[in-house]
């Protein structure tokens, strides 16, 4: 039996990192509330995404739960935030944005599909009054 | 001419680290999920934040509320999920002849000529408890009749499906069904507060 050569198993490796690495997008942040997206059918793929500010609303994970408990949370970047700070993390991301893109920004909202509307709503107020008027609400696709 | 032996670099170790690189990758990154519905929030004035004034005829709005047991209304009738799409379509192809449905505005759109377009307007009430999935729920069936009433009209029009067409041409469909989605203030069925 003749050996084999393994010298292309590292071109073979190589591909799969690099489909791994153009497919996959880094984790921004911890994610520190749990979210399970609603399903939906008629969504898009984010056009622009070094454009988009997320917020995460969801029931803290298990880690935090003894000291937040399970009430909803905001979570922005890495902390859990009240409705009163998205206006300032809204400033923060278009302040970070060139003066160009700055009417393309996206807030997308990542949200437990067992939040309550009311939450969602005092939010999407918030972006009204700090006239983030792009937004897009996060789902999953679901099977036919 | 110097030495040119060069002394031979196992390749065999590659495959190792490209390995460690690979996994690496795997557990810092998560599979691309950013799929959403775009919407577009309407700009807050000072006038406006109470309520808006202009009065719309009754005829030209579907009422969709949606109380906080998640249970669907559509104007005033009790009603499911399921039914909403065919209402919003039959709701938004009216011929305007009927006075139960809305009105119609003959426009002229950009290569399409003039237009038969409805004047109606879905109203998507929510109570502070219905369930964000409930509401997803339903924001989905909304734009699925209006996907697929754009979608027909392509398909008439142009013998393609909506995403197919070049982008003025999705534009003027757009303008042959706007997308007309009011969303009130949540109401709160745990304060018993009298309507204004």
């Amino acid at each position: 039996m003749g050996e084999f050569s393994t010298s292309s198993m590292s071109d073979i490796i190589f591909m799969f990192l690099f489909f791994f690495m153009v497919t996959t997008t880094m984790r921004d942040s911890d994610m520190m509330v749990i979210i399970k997206l609603p399903e939906a059918t008629e969504i898009a793929k984010l056009d622009r995404k070094d454009l988009t500010s997320y917020i995460n609303i969801g029931s803290p994970t298990a880690g935090y739960q003894a000291k937040f408990g399970t009430d909803t949370r905001l979570q922005l970047n890495d902390s859990y935030k009240t409705v009163d700070d998205i206006r300032d993390f809204i400033a923060s991301e278009r302040e970070s944005l060139n003066e160009a893109d700055r009417p393309f920004m996206t807030v997308a909202l990542r949200i437990d599909e067992e939040t309550h509307m009311g939450v969602v709503t005092d939010v999407k107020q918030e972006l009204r009054r700090s006239s983030a008027l792009k937004i897009s609400y996060l789902a999953r696709r679901s099977g036919q | 001419m110097g030495k040119r032996t060069v002394p031979e670099v196992g390749a065999g170790s590659m495959s190792d680290i490209s390995f460690l690189l690979l996994t690496f990758f795997l557990l810092t990154s998560s599979v691309d999920q950013n799929k959403g519905m775009a919407r577009r929030l309407p700009p807050m004035s000072d006038q406006d934040q109470q309520q808006e004034t202009t009065r719309i005829n009754e005829r030209n709005i579907l009422l969709v509320k949606v109380n906080s047991n998640d249970r669907l209304a559509i104007n005033r009738q009790l009603s499911d999920v399921s039914e909403l799409k065919e209402r919003v379509k039959i709701f938004l192809t009216s011929d305007g002849r009927n006075k139960e449905m809305p009105e119609v505005d003959e426009i002229q759109i950009d290569g399409l000529g003039m237009q038969v377009v409805s004047k109606g307007i879905v109203s998507l009430n929510t109570d502070r408890g219905t369930s964000y999935k409930m509401y997803m729920g339903v924001q989905n069936e909304i734009m699925k009749a209006y996907n697929e009433l754009r979608d027909e009209f392509a398909l008439t029009r142009f013998g393609k499906s909506f995403n197919a067409l070049q982008e003025e041409e999705q534009e003027a469909v757009k303008k042959k069904y706007p997308l007309n989605l009011s969303e009130a203030e949540p109401t709160d069925a745990t304060k018993k507060t009298g309507r204004k």
